[in-house]
């Protein structure tokens, strides 16, 4: 079958199976290999991406459901070569190590700032906790989104939506 | 790589065009709404449905929380984020609220759906229980019309409910019953994981005792939405720690779980009369304005 959606702003078309997941078409079929496919079964979330401005797990998501709207990656979060204060963030406060769960962290970030732009720190742990981390702990992944939201008070940043 | 075995796809844009398709498909067809139960379960090949209607285009048609002549009306595409977030809905039915917050995890609420929930009727599905224990009565359209059954009858077990083939849930209806308060608890391993036992509570109070009370268990065994035995022992009783803790009782009698990697079947017991006692205590003490 064929399917259209906006993906980072630009109109795709594809011809797919309908059985595909949306992490591979966003993967295999568009090569934009930031999202990340990891557990396979909704628990890790480093496959999250954006439809329609909200975060999903594109790994328990048919492309074909997807058709006809938005889909935000994280390759899309840096706009005009000026990177999210979210992204900004994780390079501050060291909120990655090996970086496999981080495109999914970021999303999710960006989407709880949105909606919430001082967050908690019990705040931020509920936002995040359908995500795995394996290697910080998370402190570090908490403070770099502490430290985007204070960014973000002083300095008002242009953000796009999609 | 999980994939799901090959099927058609076919998008639904209102329920009767959704009922139509389901019509014409036959029995192969599946609904699919938020996809987070029927999707992993199809990339196990538990299930191998010919066809999937897709029904989030229905979102609008069946998102929505009404709450107005003494009832609450539920939409069955409403997400299980809007459930938690709606504060109207948290000041007549706090159970809601209280098991939403530990219903799986944010992002996976943002998908989720209140009739895919009852539909995929998982006996350590939390929605059931929530819905049993208020005396919620779901609304099924059928090719002629529309059919209103008792969520105790709408729940037939593990993985079946009443809900037929070319037949579709649309509505969850509850009634607001003065002097009422609700209360869900749930343990879990860790936070988005299911249940390892949970409970929900109803009670209405007819001045200082119970006029109606319900208790829902999940994850201790099929057919617990409604502990019917607790209801019996509640009736006209005046609340007391010793009436919570012979119901508790009940509620472990009456569990049947299994041992596996979330806990020993004495533990799951013990949390099924643990929780159905802090279940009601703190549903009385919301009905009783004490909360």
């Amino acid at each position: 079958m064929e399917i259209s959606m906006n993906v980072n702003g630009d109109d795709v078309t594809r011809e797919v199976e309908p059985r595909t997941l949306l992490v591979h078409f966003i993967r295999d079929h568009l090569g934009l290999t930031g999202t990340h496919w990891g557990c396979d079964t909704s628990n890790c979330g480093t496959c999250v991406v954006w439809v329609d401005n909200e975060p999903v797990k594109s790994c328990t998501t048919l492309a074909a459901m997807t058709g006809g709207h938005e889909v935000r990656t994280v390759e899309g979060m840096e706009v005009d070569g000026v990177l999210d204060p979210v992204q900004e963030g994780f390079i501050q406060f060291h909120g990655l190590q090996c970086g496999f769960c981080t495109p999914g962290m970021m999303l999710t970030a960006r989407a709880l700032l949105d909606r919430n732009p001082n967050p908690t720190d019990a705040e931020i742990r509920e936002a995040i906790s359908g995500q795995i981390c394996r290697c910080t702990g998370y402190a570090t992944i908490v403070r770099s989104i502490q430290w985007a939201a204070a960014k973000e008070q002083e300095t008002p940043v242009e953000v796009s939506a999609s | 790589m999980q994939v799901p075995a090959p099927f058609e796809y076919e998008r639904a844009t209102s329920v009767d065009h959704a009922i139509a398709l389901m019509e014409r498909l036959g029995g192969e067809a599946r609904l699919v709404a938020g996809g987070h139960s029927l999707l992993p379960m199809m990339k196990l090949r538990l299930a191998t449905p010919e066809y999937l209607i897709d029904i989030n285009d229905l979102s609008t048609e069946l998102g929505y929380i009404r709450i107005e002549n003494g009832e609450v009306r539920i939409g069955a595409m409403t997400r299980h984020r809007e459930l938690l977030e709606s504060d109207d809905l948290a000041a007549v039915l706090p159970i809601f609220r209280d098991a939403e917050k530990v219903i799986a995890d944010p992002v996976v609420r943002n998908r989720g759906t209140l009739g895919g929930s009852l539909c995929q009727a998982d006996p350590s599905e939390d929605l059931s229980a929530v819905c049993d224990a208020v005396g919620a009565l779901c609304v099924i359209r059928t090719k002629s019309g529309e059919r209103v059954v008792s969520m105790h009858d709408f729940h037939r077990g593990p993985y079946e409910t009443a809900v037929a083939d070319g037949e579709m849930l649309t509505e969850v209806r509850i009634p607001i019953r003065p002097g009422s308060g609700s209360a869900y608890h749930k343990v879990e391993r860790r936070a988005g994981d299911w249940a390892v036992a949970s409970a929900g509570a109803a009670v209405t109070m007819d001045g200082a005792t119970i006029a109606d009370g319900r208790v829902g268990l999940c994850a201790v065994g099929p057919n617990l939405t409604n502990v019917e035995p607790i209801s019996a022992a509640l009736r006209g009783q005046t609340p007391s720690e010793e009436l919570y803790a012979t119901v508790g009782q009940i509620a472990a009698d009456n569990a049947s779980p299994a041992t596996d990697t979330r806990g020993t079947a004495a533990y799951k017991t013990h949390l099924a009369k643990e929780l159905t006692i802090r279940s009601l205590r703190k549903a009385v003490a919301r009905a009783t304005g004490q909360d």
